[in-house]
C-alpha cells in the first residue's frame, strides 16, 4: 500500500521577511479589531445558552446542524478564495498587499478573534441568529486562507504555454476558467478542502461550546452536545457523541471526498498513469448505477450544458484589443488613500483604547503570553518526542503502515476541541488540573500534524540511500543522524509550524472553561482574553488580542522562518 | 493595403526586457516578410528569440519596438488568423484528444453538431481515427503532437506558426509526422496559406522549408536569407540537400576570429563581453578525443552533427567552447583540432586540469572574476553580488548561467571554489 498523503500536502506560501506591508495589515487588523470592540460595548450582557438535550435520539439533528454550519462557511470560503485569489493573480498592484494580507491571517491564531466576533455579532443581530452567523464567519475565516493561497498558487503556475494556447485559441473568460483555470487547481482544492474541513471542525467545536460569564454562546450542536455530556459526567452520551462526530467525519471522507479524490485524478498535470491512483468505493457505485447514469443523462447533462452555452454567451468572445493589458489603476489609488486616511483615524482612536490599559494589566499580559508560550513548548515537545520515533517506524515499514495508517487517521481526524470537555472530565481533578488539560489539549491538537509529516518524509526516504547506508554498516545513531534525521527535517518543520499555529489557537478555549456550572482558569493569554470578555474589560481585550497576534507573527517570521529556509534550502530530499 | 501577396510583414521589431541599465535586447530590429504560399524556417541558437518572434507575430506578446502588419494592417492583440503548434503539445490533459480539438472551435464559437463533425474529420485526416475518447496522458508524443496539429488546422489558420513542433519527439514519430506536415501543405487540402517553423534542427528546416532565416543571438537578429529551392520530397543524401545544410552550419558556426575578438573584453568594459557557452567540461573532452581520432584532426561539421547523434544546438555550443579556449579553428563548415587541442586530447587527468587553467585565466571574464575576488575582503564574494555585477552585460537569467559556468569551468581547474550552503566563491588558495 502506498501512503495516502493526506494531509500532507497543505500548501504553504514561502514565509516572507518582515516588510512595510505587515506594518499596514496589522493596522488594518487592529482596526478590525477595535471596530469589532466598538460594535461589541453593545452587546447584551447575559446570553442564554440553548437547552441542550443528551438523549441520543437527538444527535442526528445536532449533527445536521454542526454540518450544515460547516457547509455554509464552505461554500463562503470557495467564493470568496475564488475573487480574492484572482484578483490578487490578475493585478499587479494589488498582489503584493493581498499577498501580505493572506500570509499574515494564515499564521495567526484566528480563534483569538472567536470572543471578539461573538460579541460584535450579538450587538447587532438578534441573539440566535448572532451565534450562528459568528460561528459560520469564524469558521470561515479558518477554512479560506489555504484555499485562497491554493487558487492563487494555481493560477499563477499555470504552464505559460497552455495559457498561451487558451488565448491564441481564443478563449472567453468562462471558457478559460472552465477549461484552464478550475480543471488545473481543482486537485490541489480538493486536497485543501479537506485540510480546510478538519481545520474548521476545530473551529466549529470550538464556536459550539464557548461561553464566558454570564454570556453563554452556546450553540445546539454535536460539540454542545458533548460538552454537555461531560459536565453531567454521562460517560454513554459521550459515548453517543462521539461516535456520531466520529461518523459525520468518516461519512463526509468517504462520500465526500475520497470520491472526489478519485474523479479529481484525470485532472493530474503527468502524462503518465499514476501508478496508484486513489480509489473510492462510492465512486465506483456512484459510476455503476444504472440509475444515476440515467438522471445524469436526462437532467444533469442537459442542463450543464444549458448553463454552460448560457454563461459561454454571457462572456463575449474577446475581440481584437491593442497589445498588452494595461488597466488603469487611477481610481484604485485615490481608494486606497481614503481608505489609508480612516484607517489611520481608526488606528489613533484604538490607540486611545488602549492607553486605558494600566500598567498592570499589560504586565500581566506579559505573563499570560509567556505562559502560554511555555505551555505551546511543551506540548511541541511532547509531541516531537513520540511522533519522530513512531512516525519513522511507519513511514519505513511497509506492514506497520498497513494497519496503523487507517486508524490513526481516525483518531486524527476527530477534532480535539471535541475532546477538550471529556478531557477536562478525566484531569480536572488530578493536581495541576486546567493547567495539564490545556497542555493535553495542545497537544491533541497538534501532534497529529506532525505525526503526518514525518510519516510521509519518512516514507519519501529514496530506497538506494537506505541500502547504502545499510551497506556502510552505519550504526543505529550514525544512520539516524546522517539519513533519517535531515531527510525528515523539512517535514517536521512543516509539521511543526501547522502544529505550533493550532496550539496557540487551542489556549484561547484551554485555559478559561466553565465546567460543571463552576468556572476554571490558569494563567494564560487565552485566559485573559475570555476574562476580559465576561468582565466586558473591552481596552484588556483589544490589547490582549493584539499582543498575542503580534507575539505569534513575530515568531513566526524570527523562528519558523529560519528554520523553514533551512529545511528548504539544505534538506530537500529531491 | 497589401499590394501584392505579403501575408505577413514584420518591420523594425525590437524587443528589450527590463529598464535602464539593467535592460537586455532579446531581438534587434527584425524585419522578415512572409508571402502567401510559403514555408519559411526560422533558424538559429537557443536564446535567438525565435520563440519569442513567434509570440509577437500572433500577437500573444506586443513588441518594445516596430510594427507586425497583416495583409497590410497593423496587428491589434491576438491574431485570429494565426495559430501555433507548441514544442510541448499544450494540450488540455483533462479533455479527451476530441474535446482537445473541439475546444478551439467553442471558443469560435461553432455550434455543437458541427464542432463534433469538423473534429472527427480532422482527427481522421491526422490518422487519429479510434482515439477521439482516449485522454493526452494515454498516448505517445508523435500522436500528441497530431492532435496539436489538428487542433490547429481546426480553427482553419491562415498563418500556421511551428514552435519546434518535432523537438520533443523521439526520431522515428518526428519523422513519420514531417512527412504528414509536408503531404498536408503540399496537397493543398488545408486552407493554411502560409507556415512559419521555428527549429534549431538544421537538417529538419532544409527539408521541409522552401526558405530559411537564420538568426543569431546577443542580440537576437536575422543574419541570413537562404531559399531552398529543391522540390519535395528531398532526399537528405541528395548533395545539393546536403550542400545547403552545409551552408547553414557555415553560417551559425562562423569561422574563428583573431584572439582578441574572439575573446571580448572583461564585463563593465566597453566592448562586447563574450558570453561562455553553457557546456559540461566532459562533453568538451569528448568532442576533442573524438576529432583527435579522426584523420588530420579534422571534421565537417555537418557530418559530426550526424556521426555523435547530438543536435545541432548542443554541437554549435561545444564547438564555440572549443574554438574560445584555442582548442579547436573552425572555417568553412570544418573544425579542425589546434596542436593544444590535441595536447589537451591526449594529456591525463592532471595535466587537461593544468591546460584548461592556463587557458581560462586569458579570458576577460575570468581575469575580471579573479581580480574582483582578489580585491574583496577575505578573498571572497558572494553570488549575488557577483550576479549583480554581471547583470551589467548580461539579462539577469543570462547572468545567472554565466556565473554557474563561469563556478563549474573554474572548479575544474582549480581556480575557483565555491561554497553551496553558503553561495560565496572562494580564489583557490593553490591557484594563485
Amino acid at each position: 500500500m502506498k501512503l495516502s498523503p493526506r494531509l500532507f500536502q497543505i500548501a504553504r506560501p514561502i514565509l516572507r521577511p518582515l516588510s512595510w506591508g505587515d506594518g499596514v495589515v496589522f493596522l488594518g487588523i487592529a482596526v478590525l479589531i477595535y471596530a469589532g470592540i466598538r460594535v461589541g460595548l453593545a452587546a447584551p450582557e447575559i446570553i442564554q445558552g440553548p437547552e441542550i438535550n443528551l438523549s441520543p435520539g437527538v444527535l442526528p439533528y445536532y449533527a445536521s446542524l454542526s454540518l450544515g454550519r460547516m457547509f455554509a462557511a464552505y461554500l463562503l470560503s470557495v467564493v470568496f478564495s475564488m475573487v480574492y485569489g484572482s484578483l490578487a493573480a490578475n493585478h499587479r498592484q494589488m498582489e503584493r498587499i493581498m499577498l501580505v494580507l493572506l500570509d499574515v491571517l494564515q499564521t495567526i491564531p484566528i480563534l483569538s478573534f472567536l470572543p471578539l466576533v461573538l460579541l460584535s455579532f450579538s450587538a447587532i443581530f438578534p441573539q440566535q441568529a448572532a451565534l450562528e452567523l459568528s460561528s459560520i464567519f469564524l469558521i470561515f475565516t479558518s477554512q479560506t486562507w489555504n484555499l485562497t493561497f491554493a487558487w492563487y498558487q494555481s493560477l499563477t503556475t499555470i504552464p505559460r504555454t497552455l495559457f498561451q494556447a487558451s488565448t491564441i485559441f481564443g478563449f472567453n473568460t468562462w471558457l478559460r476558467f472552465k477549461t484552464l483555470e478550475l480543471p488545473f487547481a481543482a486537485i490541489s482544492l480538493i486536497w485543501n478542502s479537506m485540510a480546510s474541513w478538519a481545520g474548521g471542525w476545530f473551529f466549529l467545536m470550538a464556536a459550539e461550546i464557548f461561553s464566558a460569564g454570564e454570556r453563554n454562546f452556546r450553540l445546539p450542536g454535536l460539540g454542545a452536545y458533548l460538552q454537555e455530556a461531560a459536565n453531567q459526567g454521562d460517560l454513554t452520551a459521550i459515548a453517543w457523541g462521539l461516535c456520531a462526530l466520529v461518523l459525520s467525519i468518516v461519512a463526509l471522507d468517504q462520500l465526500v471526498w475520497r470520491p472526489l479524490l478519485a474523479w479529481s485524478e484525470r485532472f493530474k498535470m503527468q502524462m503518465v498513469e499514476s501508478e496508484n491512483p486513489p480509489a473510492s468505493w462510492f465512486y465506483d457505485v456512484f459510476r455503476n448505477s444504472t440509475l444515476i447514469n440515467l438522471l445524469h443523462r436526462a437532467i444533469l447533462r442537459p442542463t450543464a450544458r444549458w448553463l454552460d452555452d448560457w454563461l459561454m454567451s454571457r462572456f463575449p468572445l474577446p475581440v481584437e484589443q491593442g497589445g498588452a493589458k494595461l488597466r488603469r489603476l487611477r481610481p484604485w489609488y485615490l481608494l486606497g488613500i481614503l481608505v489609508g486616511l480612516g484607517l489611520l483615524y481608526e488606528a489613533y482612536q484604538a490607540g486611545q483604547m488602549l492607553g486605558t490599559v494600566s500598567l498592570k494589566q499589560w504586565g500581566s499580559i506579559g505573563v499570560g503570553l509567556s505562559a502560554t508560550l511555555l505551555r505551546v513548548l511543551a506540548a511541541l515537545s511532547i509531541a516531537l518526542a513520540w511522533t519522530v520515533p513512531l512516525g519513522v517506524a511507519i513511514g519505513t515499514n511497509q506492514r506497520l503502515a498497513v494497519w496503523l495508517q487507517p486508524l490513526v487517521q481516525i483518531i486524527a481526524s476527530v477534532p480535539a476541541t471535541a475532546l477538550f470537555p471529556v478531557l477536562l472530565l478525566l484531569v480536572l481533578g488530578l493536581p495541576g488540573g486546567l493547567n495539564m488539560a490545556a497542555v493535553l489539549l495542545m497537544l491533541l491538537g497538534t501532534q497529529w500534524y506532525l505525526l503526518f509529516n514525518i510519516i510521509a518524509g519518512a516514507s519519501a526516504i529514496p530506497q538506494e540511500l537506505k541500502y547504502t547506508s545499510t551497506l556502510l554498516q552505519l550504526g543505529r545513531w550514525e544512520r539516524w543522524r546522517t539519513l533519517i534525521l535531515p531527510a525528515i527535517f523539512p517535514y517536521a518543520i512543516t509539521g511543526a509550524i501547522t502544529a505550533v499555529g493550532g496550539a496557540w489557537n487551542a489556549s484561547i478555549v484551554a485555559e478559561y472553561t466553565q465546567f460543571g456550572g463552576r468556572t476554571f482558569k490558569t494563567t494564560g493569554i487565552g485566559a485573559l482574553i475570555a476574562e476580559a470578555t465576561a468582565a466586558g474589560d473591552y481596552a484588556l481585550l483589544l490589547a490582549a488580542t493584539l499582543s498575542l497576534l503580534l507575539t505569534v507573527a513575530t515568531i513566526n517570521r524570527l523562528v519558523w522562518q529560519y528554520f523553514y529556509r533551512l529545511a528548504e534550502e539544505e534538506y530537500r530530499l529531491e | 493595403m497589401a499590394a501584392d501577396n505579403n501575408l505577413l510583414e514584420l518591420k523594425n521589431i525590437s524587443q528589450i526586457y527590463g529598464a535602464g541599465e539593467q535592460s537586455f535586447t532579446a531581438i534587434q530590429d527584425v524585419n522578415l516578410t512572409l508571402r502567401e504560399g510559403e514555408f519559411a524556417a526560422l533558424i538559429g541558437p537557443t536564446g535567438c528569440g525565435k520563440s519569442t518572434l513567434l509570440r509577437i507575430i500572433t500577437g500573444l506578446q506586443a513588441p518594445t519596438a516596430g510594427q507586425v502588419l497583416y495583409r497590410g494592417r497593423a496587428l491589434q492583440g491576438v491574431n485570429p488568423h494565426a495559430t501555433i503548434v507548441f514544442q510541448t503539445f499544450a494540450l488540455f490533459p483533462w479533455l479527451t484528444v476530441q474535446e482537445n480539438v473541439e475546444v478551439a472551435l467553442r471558443a469560435r464559437g461553432i455550434p455543437t453538431k458541427l464542432r463534433t463533425a469538423r473534429a472527427i474529420d480532422l482527427l481522421d485526416r491526422v490518422g487519429l481515427d479510434g482515439f477521439e475518447t482516449a485522454y493526452p496522458r494515454e498516448l505517445s508524443g508523435g500522436m500528441l503532437q497530431k492532435v496539436g496539429f489538428a487542433r490547429a488546422m481546426a480553427v482553419e489558420p491562415e498563418l500556421l506558426c511551428l514552435d519546434e513542433p518535432f523537438s520533443s519527439l523521439d526520431v522515428l514519430s518526428a519523422e513519420s509526422l514531417r512527412g504528414e506536415l509536408l503531404e498536408l501543405w503540399t496537397g493543398g487540402n488545408i486552407p493554411t496559406r502560409a507556415i512559419l517553423l521555428a527549429t534549431h534542427n538544421i537538417e529538419e528546416a532544409v527539408f521541409l522549408a522552401d526558405r530559411i532565416v537564420v538568426m543569431d543571438k546577443d542580440p537576437g537578429r536575422v543574419i541570413m536569407n537562404l531559399k531552398v529551392e529543391l522540390a519535395h520530397p528531398r532526399q537528405r543524401k541528395d548533395p545539393k540537400f546536403i550542400d545547403v545544410v552545409d551552408r547553414v552550419y557555415m553560417v551559425l558556426a562562423g569561422h574563428t576570429q583573431p584572439e582578441h575578438v574572439e575573446l571580448g573584453t572583461a564585463p563593465g568594459e566597453p566592448g562586447r563581453t563574450r558570453s561562455l557557452p553553457h557546456i559540461t567540461i566532459d562533453d568538451l573532452a569528448g568532442l576533442l578525443e573524438y576529432l583527435d581520432g579522426l584523420p588530420n584532426n579534422r571534421a565537417d561539421i555537418y557530418a559530426l552533427a550526424q556521426e555523435l547523434q547530438v543536435n545541432s544546438d548542443d554541437l554549435l555550443r561545444l564547438i564555440e567552447a572549443a574554438e574560445l579556449m584555442g582548442f579547436a579553428t573552425v572555417a568553412y563548415g570544418d573544425i579542425t583540432l589546434t596542436s593544444l587541442g590535441e595536447t589537451f586530447a591526449e594529456a591525463s587527468i592532471r595535466s587537461r586540469k593544468e591546460i584548461f587553467a592556463t587557458r581560462i585565466r586569458r579570458l576577460p571574464i575570468f581575469q575580471w572574476l579573479r581580480s574582483m575576488l582578489g580585491a574583496a575582503d577575505k578573498k571572497q564574494l558572494e553570488w549575488d553580488v557577483v550576479q549583480k555585477a554581471l547583470e551589467l552585460e548580461f539579462h539577469a537569467e543570462e547572468a545567472e548561467r554565466q556565473l554557474e559556468t563561469a563556478i563549474n569551468w573554474g572548479r575544474y581547474a582549480e581556480l575557483l571554489a565555491y561554497d553551496d550552503s553558503s553561495e560565496v566563491l572562494y580564489l583557490e588558495p593553490t591557484g594563485t
